[in-house]
């Protein structure tokens, strides 16, 4: 029997990191950046926050104590610098410098993962452990900390309380996004800028400070992404390249998701979901041979909705008008 | 006395080695509408520009209200009360008019508050909007409005207008005029681009004449007229008149029987429309814009499917070819040209990123035996056509984009001609054109004429199709209302035929132009 109860709360945290990756996208590519660096971003903001972890859990070590706030704090705090840096490397070369965002993006991911497994790697020498991993178990443990009365609930607590605080931020970190594009003299702008950069400009909108800043924005949301996989999902084990195609998946969604981030947070379950449905099948057509096949549904439904997006014809579902142009004011 | 609200001194302004204006200094009076007159390239635009902060001068002054300002920026020529509606409007197609009224503007975003505002600007100054409209919904003259009732939202005293009628029609663009004299009656100043020297005489008060970038003088228009306003923008004597020479030999070329177009979404652009163009006649074609004008072209040109009818080609030894179905190539080698000025200009035809001679080898690439292409011929067809046609450009490795509206057009044509057709078909060749250059391409088509060229002569202006044309077919919502003579009939007559079925209709159109 297919166990709905155990499958939704895995398919959830198999839906954060897209999630945080779909939203940081979503934001970025309003201001008209098509960020194609998030999966290395995403991975920066992995590596960084496991450097900080790792940092703070030595010094642990060495002086006895061990803070929870702070255990949680550093790794956060050098998560969102190291995506901070992704992102501004990225504004730098196709904003002031007006590159090519196709080419620079796919260079921040090749970039990013060469920066993570770097570290990774390096780390992994220095704890001196003999699997090419590391652990930072009790960094994990503060971050992946449930409500504590979840497990009195029966399958309402499974559900919707048996999570660590990074999943519940991504959620509302989604919503707000929704109601900043939607509601605010913010997003009016940012949306402006995205769709005719010259358009805003003419309107006395300071085009370069608003991809900045979104494309920052959007990289740090991203990164958490990363931490969250790292602290919360994997349990603060690191090891090289196992983050995967995550990244990749999250771009795709933003697609999917019509730039609305609200329809991303069912989007990013739904994948979620996917991706872990092979765990899932019952027993008796679980065959070897078949499980390869069913590990390729997330891809082929990502292949299958781009062809039915890419058909549909309402204006306002359509990507931001100016998408992946850079913006030059006396260009004629 | 006049009360000088805009002083500019010794404005200079320079693209790389173009010089786009050198030392201008005029003034723009409280109350009164100022017409900028140049042509295409003297560098209106560009002054303009500078004053609603969109560039930035290298050199010279500008006063606002007699204090000196420095417009840095967009916002601070809202700030001092400067709004200028583009050529090409600047508007977000995704969102609503109101929310395109509002863009750019600080605090708290209340939506309701705005569109009572809007309302309240709709009201005293005659504009009809619907502040949730989306852009994208709208029609060229709506999306202007919209324009201009966002400048006026920010509280702006003088307003620019660069070149807003181009792509109205007569009636909106008379609209258009009763609004600006209703802001001009509340003690704004306003600027008007245009190249239509009948609206110059009758909106403006004053007009102000640049050349080449330079500022060449001003006059009051009730003591000036059309003739001397032109010299002065040319810089030497042009004449006014349209010449229109006999037609020789006219046998059919095409043959337009019963075509009826639809669009994808099922509406009906053409609805049986038969005529014959005649090899070295000229058939003009009129009609308000959208009446099916472009169908009417590209299906002849094989670009646009139809859903019943023919459309014959007869060569000169009277044997036919059907062109309907046919491929837009084999139409091509036939000699049907079709060069169409859509209302952005680049939209069809040119490549806006690559240059004169690259934009010249889109008709040619095909031409040669060897496996590369020829640069060669089409680099001195380039040179030929910037020659002829006076095109303003530094190189001919230009990119077509950087080249001002007028002279991205000229190119077009140039080229178009220069393919040797047997057919050509031209919409709105003029549209946008400075009066010189517009007289170059009458030369140039009658030149076609001459040649024994079938010329299809899609226009705006009646005046132009009555003096260019031998034949005026008139459309009218996609039908066919009258073929009539060009050489008898009169203005009215046409005007009448355009909205002839409208009435039929039972729609009170005309009681609003």
């Amino acid at each position: 029997m297919f166990d709905i109860v155990a499958f939704i709360p895995r398919a959830i945290v198999q839906s954060v990191p897209l999630l945080y990756g779909c939203t940081g996208e979503i934001i970025t590519e309003k201001s008209g950046n098509l960020n194609l660096g998030i999966p290395g971003v995403m991975y920066v903001g992995g590596i960084s926050g496991v450097i900080g972890a790792f940092a703070y859990e030595q010094a642990c070590v060495k002086s006895g104590n061990f803070n929870s706030v702070l255990a949680v704090l550093i790794p956060l705090l050098c998560s969102l610098i190291g995506s901070l840096i992704m992102g501004l490397i990225y504004c730098y070369l196709t904003v002031s410098l007006r590159a090519n965002q196709n080419v620079t993006g796919l260079a921040m991911t090749t970039f990013g993962v060469g920066i993570g497994n770097f570290f990774g790697g390096s780390l992994i020498k220095l704890s001196g452990a003999d699997v090419p991993s590391i652990a930072l178990a009790k960094t994990s443990e503060c971050f992946a900390r449930k409500l504590p009365f979840a497990a009195n609930m029966g399958w309402f607590g499974k559900i919707f309380l048996n999570y660590g605080f990074l999943c519940y931020a991504a959620f509302i970190i989604a919503i707000l996004a929704a109601v900043i594009l939607t509601k605010t003299r913010v997003g009016l702008h940012l949306r402006a800028v995205g769709e005719s950069p010259t358009t805003a400009d003419a309107a006395g909108i300071n085009v370069s400070k608003y991809k900045y800043f979104a494309t920052c924005l959007g990289c740090m949301i991203a990164g958490l992404g990363g931490l969250y996989y790292v602290m919360d999902y994997a349990s603060g084990v690191w090891s090289n390249d196992a983050f995967g195609d995550r990244g990749w998946l999250a771009i795709a969604l933003v697609i999917f998701s019509i730039w609305n981030p609200l329809v991303g947070i069912f989007a990013s379950i739904l994948f979620g979901g996917l991706y872990i449905v092979h765990l899932y099948i019952p027993t008796g057509m679980d065959y070897m041979e078949f499980k390869e096949l069913y590990k390729m549904i997330p891809y082929v439904v990502t292949l299958i909705v781009l062809i039915l997006t890419s058909m549909r014809n309402k204006r306002e579902n359509q990507p931001p008008a100016s998408l992946g142009m850079s913006y030059f004011r006396e260009e004629r | 006395m006049a009360e000088a609200v805009i002083k500019l001194v010794n404005i200079t302004k320079k693209f790389g080695p173009v010089i786009a204006n050198s030392n201008v200094s005029m003034e723009v009076n409280k109350g009164e509408i100022l017409a900028l007159l140049g042509e295409n390239g003297s560098g209106k635009t560009t002054l303009m520009n500078m004053l609603s902060g969109i560039y930035f001068p290298d050199a010279g002054e500008i006063y606002v209200n007699g204090k000196k300002a420095v417009i840095s920026s967009p916002k601070m020529a809202f700030e001092l009360g400067i709004g200028m509606v583009h050529q090409h409007f600047k508007l977000v197609d995704v969102l609503t008019a109101t929310e395109n009224i509002i863009l750019g503007l600080e605090g708290r975003l209340n939506k309701k508050e705005a569109k009572a505002k809007i309302k309240e600007i709709c009201d005293k100054y005659g504009f009809d909007i619907d502040p949730d409209q989306k852009i994208y919904d709208m029609s060229v003259s709506q999306k202007q409005t919209v324009e201009i009732v966002k400048v006026l939202y920010r509280g702006a005293n003088i307003l620019i207008l660069d070149e807003p009628t181009a792509v109205l029609t007569p009636q909106e663009s008379e609209k258009l005029f009763t609004v600006m004299r209703n802001m001009k009656e509340d003690g704004k100043a306003l600027i008007i681009i245009t190249h239509k020297m009948h609206e110059v005489e009758s909106i403006s008060d004053r007009v102000a004449v640049l050349r080449k970038g330079e500022y060449i003088g001003q006059m009051m228009t009730k003591d000036t007229n059309a003739a001397e306003m032109t010299n002065m923008m040319v810089g030497r004597t042009v004449s006014l008149n349209i010449r229109r020479p006999d037609p020789v030999d006219p046998k059919p070329r095409i043959q337009v029987e019963g075509l009826t177009v639809k669009t994808i979404d099922g509406i009906t652009k053409l609805d049986n429309v038969s005529f014959t163009a005649n090899s070295g006649e000229i058939l003009g074609i009129a009609g308000i814009s959208g009446c099916g004008q472009k169908e009417l072209l590209e299906a002849i040109a094989g670009l646009q499917p139809a859903e019943k009818g023919s459309v014959v080609y007869v060569n000169d030894e009277g044997s036919k070819e059907e062109l309907l179905g046919n491929d837009p190539r084999r139409i091509e080698e036939l000699g049907v040209a079709l060069s169409f000025v859509p209302e952005d200009r680049l939209g069809m035809g040119l490549v806006a990123n690559m240059d004169l001679a690259d934009n010249m080898m889109l008709r040619s690439f095909r031409n040669g035996k060897s496996i590369f292409t020829d640069r060669k011929s089409p680099r001195n067809l380039a040179e030929n056509v910037v020659d002829e046609l006076e095109v303003v450009t530094p190189a001919i490795e230009t990119p077509v984009r950087r080249l001002s509206g007028g002279n991205v057009q000229k190119v077009l044509v140039g080229r178009e001609i220069a393919s040797a057709p047997t057919v050509l078909l031209t919409a709105y060749a003029v549209r946008g054109l400075d009066i010189n250059s517009s007289y170059t391409i009458y030369d140039l088509i009658n030149k076609q004429k001459e040649k024994g060229v079938a010329v299809i002569f899609v226009g705006e202006d009646l005046d132009v199709l009555l003096g260019l044309s031998d034949k005026i077919l008139v459309l009218c919502g996609g039908k066919v209302s009258g073929i009539v003579d060009a050489r008898t009939t009169d203005k009215n007559t046409v005007g009448m035929m355009m909205t002839k079925i409208m009435e039929e209709g039972g729609t009170k159109e005309n009681e609003s132009i």
